[in-house]
């Protein structure tokens, strides 16, 4: 093993409440749809800050509408982010969003829209987005221990390549940061479809078992409440039958790889939860790529392991994306999204050891500030789960 | 010794190609990897990469297995060395 995880280090950035972040981000966080003009406005007008449209945010309510408060307050209370401007159509809803974020202790103002109008609102939130870019960008990098990245895993138009090469490269790499007390997460509740049992056995107390198969109950209740046929036109997806994957188990199988061979469950989280200590979490999520991927920027993951097979191209505006394919063909008409190529898995030309090493080596220099394939490409995918209809 | 198919475990009904350009007739050979053995088998027809090959012969209505595990039922006969996908293979759930 070329690194020694023992004694591994990493330099990021530390936030007032502890966490350590890869990224120093200034976001410009709209609270609902209509706020996105003035959001992307203030982005334009200030270098260095970024704006984060959703297409969400007016009349939800109950379970719902916490999701929502939670997702938007988690993106930016990620320790990726430096600081954060706040902006709604109206003061109350920006405010819980702000006081959300304040309590990680980052810098965050909100503003509002009505009875300002979307200029005055951006002369404003400008001003105040210039400060905090000249915050974040006096703040340093320092050395923090393996144990403050938080790494989560979610796979993409997989085919059966990732059940063979790319996923279990994934699990050989949390196999690996597991005894060093990282806080890991994968999800995907709808992708364990065949595969549940085995997660089940891999909970580690009669609790976390029982909560996990409650989440998984629950999701398949909501599929066979609104299929429409078996599914076969959407689980596997287009792009997994194109690339092999027959049935929904056999996507679950080639899924659960991602969590390695010696991993246990250590707990279960909601959508955009925060797990409470170190180990695997399994979060209850969907198993589209954008939605998954930001609910772990939420629950405060800091750096992301995303394997493909037919080439999933997603990427996230807060959580690096790092990809890893074992597919030659599409390791070779995709190359611009792939950053860890173990393609050679499939020729047998390298282990499973060494490409979890290889993906590890690639983790730190992304934590240490290289940018991912999907950062470079402009991928920045950020998309809020919904529960049901507004009001 | 270049590998054609990748076997997860001893036993699974299928092997998953892991090269370009399979053609039917082709004389393939297959690495178990959880056993790390290797096997030989001769196509019956052209298979994509990813795409998967019969290593039994199954009645309709057989489970398929791979990884060692259930991955759904057959819907029609199939030979072994013939390619299995959705147009012979469903899924047990939903």
């Amino acid at each position: 093993m070329a690194i020694d995880l023992g004694s591994a280090t990493f330099r990021g950035y530390r936030r007032a409440n502890g966490r350590v972040g890869v990224r120093n981000h200034v976001v410009i966080l709209p609270v609902d749809d209509i706020s996105n003009a003035a959001a992307e406005g203030v982005a334009r007008n200030i270098a260095g800050t970024m704006a984060i449209p959703h297409p969400y945010g007016r009349l939800q309510f109950g379970a719902d509408l916490d999701l929502h408060f939670r997702t938007l307050i988690g993106a930016g209370s990620n320790p990726n982010v430096a600081a954060v401007v706040v902006i709604g159509i109206e003061p109350a809803w920006t405010k819980r969003v702000v006081d959300g974020i304040a309590q990680t202790g980052k810098p965050v103002e909100g503003f509002a829209i009505e009875h300002n109008g979307d200029h005055a609102t951006i002369m404003n939130a400008s001003k105040k987005a210039k400060e905090f870019v000249h915050y974040a960008t006096a703040l340093q990098r320092t050395e923090a221990p393996l144990k403050d990245l938080w790494v989560s895993t979610k796979c993409g138009e997989s085919d059966t390549t990732s059940g063979c090469g790319a996923n279990p490269a994934v699990g050989n790499a949390f196999d690996k940061l597991y005894p060093h007390g990282t806080t890991l997460v994968f999800g995907e509740t709808t992708e364990l479809t065949g595969g549940e049992q085995l997660v089940a056995k891999r909970c580690r107390t009669p609790e976390v078992k029982e909560k996990f198969m409650m989440m998984f109950n629950r999701y398949q209740e909501v599929v066979n409440r609104h299929k429409t046929s078996d599914l076969s036109d959407s689980q596997p997806t287009k792009g997994n039958i194109a690339g092999g994957l027959t049935t929904i188990e056999e996507k679950a199988l080639g899924n659960i790889q991602k969590i390695g061979k010696k991993c246990l469950v250590d707990g279960v989280i909601d959508k955009a939860e925060t797990p409470t200590g170190p180990g695997l979490w399994f979060m209850d999520s969907s198993s589209a790529a954008a939605e998954m991927v930001t609910l772990c920027a939420a629950s405060g993951y800091v750096v992301h392991f995303f394997p493909t097979g037919q080439g999933n191209v997603i990427g996230n505006p807060i959580l690096p994306v790092i990809k890893l394919c074992a597919n030659p063909k599409t390791v070779r008409t995709m190359a611009e999204h792939m950053d860890v190529d173990v393609s050679g898995l499939l020729r047998r030309e390298i282990n499973m050891d060494q490409a979890g090493d290889k993906l590890l080596e690639c983790m730190f220099a992304t934590a240490n500030g290289r940018w991912t394939a999907a950062e470079a490409l402009g991928h920045r995918e950020f998309v809020l789960t919904r529960l049901y209809e507004s009001a | 010794m270049t590998i054609h198919f990748v076997v997860h475990e001893d036993g699974d009904s299928v092997g998953t190609i892991v090269v370009e350009g399979v053609k039917a007739g082709d004389a393939l050979t297959g690495w178990i990897m959880e056993q790390d053995q290797t096997v030989n088998v001769k196509t019956l027809n052209d298979i994509p990469i990813g795409h998967k090959i019969a290593l039994k012969e199954l009645k309709n209505g057989d489970t398929v297995i791979k990884y060692g595990v259930d991955i759904g039922r057959t819907i029609a006969p199939i030979r072994l060395g013939e390619y299995l996908h959705v147009h012979n293979v469903k899924t047990k759930r939903w």
